[in-house]
């Protein structure tokens, strides 16, 4: 009992990471309606940030943090300007297509330099121990990082005037502009703030498991289902859902074999997707 | 019936034509190379025409084409392997079998729209992936080695790959044919308004997710159908083989270079890609871009062209538009 009791406390420290990386991707959802598919790839390339500046520079893992996120914002603007600009407001078909292709060039680039070797980083952390269960630093220090990091997205969409701004073109991108909100610029920030949070939670995730340049298809899904379940464009639903996500993997893992844990993912995606397509958390429409 | 309406048009026996050159050009002087990479042609283009049902006329992006494919060749390999079905009942079970389940996910997934749409194919192909690694009776992640005495009942290796290339022009043939007919018909005239806007359709009285529905599933028989052959023909199956990401990919970037919604696109569309990347793989410095070089291409398509090489064609000539569907 105690057992599964500290696999769902564990579930819940992992998935507030999961719940970070699915803001990403929900953030540039609600903003412009575009669904990132480059999302599984950006996550991947916080990883190997995180693998490269740890081991080319030999400083601490949580050291990499600034330059991933500042590295990931920048990637977001670029790729505002080369994918998405031209794709807002059009047919989905287009986005998805695009974005698509972002992710193909970005996984064919990956594969091209790394293979598809599983690449792992020493993350030394005292873990903390109660009663037999250890539970490991790393997930610890991830967690509240993941945490922390949400609460200053949550904090920069509802108090600075720039988030209004963001908030604003959400709602209604015609009326933001006549009010004299700058949108494209908007668009470009917002799309920024997505990939910086998606490039660190994929630098937490490093610290935690192994990965190679095709995770990046598992956190992708594992986004979506975050997503889904959290309702779309609620950055604070994701990070619910995401937890809820997190102690699902953690409350399974004792009984089946970690293989299915994707099997298991995708039919609740799916049932999630028929049956709750507002989404579990979703309080109110354009909630963000 | 349509058929024959339909044969009184020359673009019937244009495709006719495509077919029969195809089927005759290996065989003047027992070319086996040409015929090598006419399969492929053959392959991108069943895979790309079905895709197109649901991408160029319904609107619908479906990323997990593959998942047709892929299962279509772990039921045939199985059945021919287990149980020692025929090659023929195999591939008609694999085709049966896997449109069933498309119906099945179809009308499932297919009350969603748009993005969630997407990402419901992209999680199917996740989740079948996953389940087809851990179900034990296909031999997991390991897969499944096919003997070589299968070959016999075709009369021997050499030969069989000759028949294996014949049932794989037919299996073209049928996807343009039907791609066609489709387009053609009531029901492709429900798929093109739902494309065009999907609430006047279903308000002009479409049966739009039964329609859909109906897409998913016929577009998933003849890539089922392709995919036993082909696994047939490597006698080897494994999962990461079967849901191949690149080709269900390709499939997509051929659809959108010919042009989404044309037959004729598209068939154009998986030739010259295919010519292309077979040039590619033979370079060495491009072999390992092969993805990023598919993925630069569809983004330039997507943003500057698309509506792909027959949009260029239409416009370019217009008479063009009468014939060439």
């Amino acid at each position: 009992m105690l057992g599964i009791l500290a696999s769902i406390i564990d579930g819940v420290l992992v998935g507030l990471v999961y719940g970070l990386a699915a803001m990403g991707l929900t953030l540039i959802w609600g903003v412009m309606d575009v669904v990132n598919l480059s999302h599984g790839p950006v996550i991947v390339a916080g990883m190997f940030g995180l693998y490269l500046l740890t081991s080319a520079l030999g400083i601490s893992p949580y050291l990499a943090l600034p330059p991933v996120l500042i590295g990931g914002f920048f990637a977001g603007v670029l790729l505002y300007w080369i994918a998405v600009h031209r794709m807002v407001g059009k047919p989905p078909l287009m986005s998805l297509l695009s974005t698509f292709a972002v992710n193909l060039v970005l996984v064919g680039l990956g594969t091209a330099v790394w293979g598809t070797a599983l690449f792992n980083v020493e993350v030394s952390v005292p873990g903390v121990s109660l009663g037999r269960y250890t539970f490991p630093g790393p997930h610890i220090v991830a967690s509240l990082m993941a945490a922390l990091i949400a609460y200053a997205l949550y904090f920069f969409l509802h108090h600075s005037r720039t988030g209004k701004a963001v908030r604003a073109v959400a709602n209604n991108r015609e009326a933001a502009e006549l009010v004299g909100i700058p949108t494209t610029r908007v668009l470009a920030l917002t799309v920024g703030c997505s990939l910086a949070i998606a490039c660190v939670s994929g630098m937490l995730i490093g610290t935690l498991f192994p990965f190679t340049v095709l995770s990046g298809d598992s956190y992708l899904l594992k986004s979506f289902v975050v997503t889904v379940l959290g309702g779309f464009g609620n950055p604070l639903g994701a990070l619910f859902a995401g937890v809820a996500l997190g102690v699902l993997e953690g409350a399974v893992a004792p009984f089946v074999p970690i293989s299915w844990t994707l099997v298991i993912e995708f039919g609740l995606f799916v049932l999630a997707l028929i049956a709750f397509p507002g989404g579990l958390f979703s309080l109110r429409r354009g909630a963000l | 019936m349509q058929l024959l309406r339909l044969s009184r048009r020359p673009f019937f026996w244009i495709i006719a034509l495509v077919i029969a050159i195809f089927a005759i050009a290996p065989l003047i002087g027992n070319n086996v190379d040409l015929r090598e990479r006419l399969v492929l042609d053959a392959l991108y283009i069943t895979l790309a025409s079905n895709l197109n049902i649901m991408l160029g006329y319904t609107g619908y992006i479906n990323f997990g084409s593959i998942v047709f494919y892929g299962l279509g060749g772990y039921i045939c390999v199985w059945l021919v392997n287990s149980y020692a079905w025929p090659l023929g009942l195999s591939l008609l079970a694999a085709g049966v079998g896997v449109s069933l389940l498309a119906l099945v996910f179809g009308l499932g997934i297919l009350r969603l729209r748009g993005h969630f749409f997407a990402l419901a194919t992209i999680g199917i192909i996740e989740g079948v992936q996953a389940f087809t690694e851990n179900f034990g009776p296909w031999g997991g992640s390991s897969g499944v080695y096919l003997s070589a005495d299968i070959f016999k009942p075709l009369g021997g290796p050499a030969r069989a790959l000759w028949v294996i290339y014949f049932i794989m022009i037919g299996v073209m043939g049928l996807s343009l044919y039907l791609s066609y007919a489709i387009k053609n018909s009531k029901f492709g005239l429900g798929l093109l308004a739902i494309g065009q806007n999907e609430d006047a359709a279903a308000v002009l009285g479409v049966p739009t997710p039964l329609y859909k529905a109906f897409a998913y599933c016929i577009s998933a028989f003849l890539p089922a159908v392709a995919g036993g052959l082909f696994f047939f023909k490597s006698a080897f199956i494994q999962p990461s083989d079967a849901f191949d990401l690149t080709l269900s990919t390709e499939a997509i970037v051929v659809a959108m270079l010919g042009g989404q919604g044309t037959v004729t696109g598209v068939a154009l569309g998986a030739y010259l890609y295919e010519e292309l990347r077979s040039y590619l793989l033979t370079t060495a410095t491009f072999s390992n871009f092969q993805l990023v070089i598919s993925g630069a291409l569809l983004l330039v398509i997507v943003l500057f062209f698309p509506s792909g090489l027959m949009g260029w064609i239409y416009s370019r000539f217009p008479r063009t538009q009468k014939v060439l569907e």
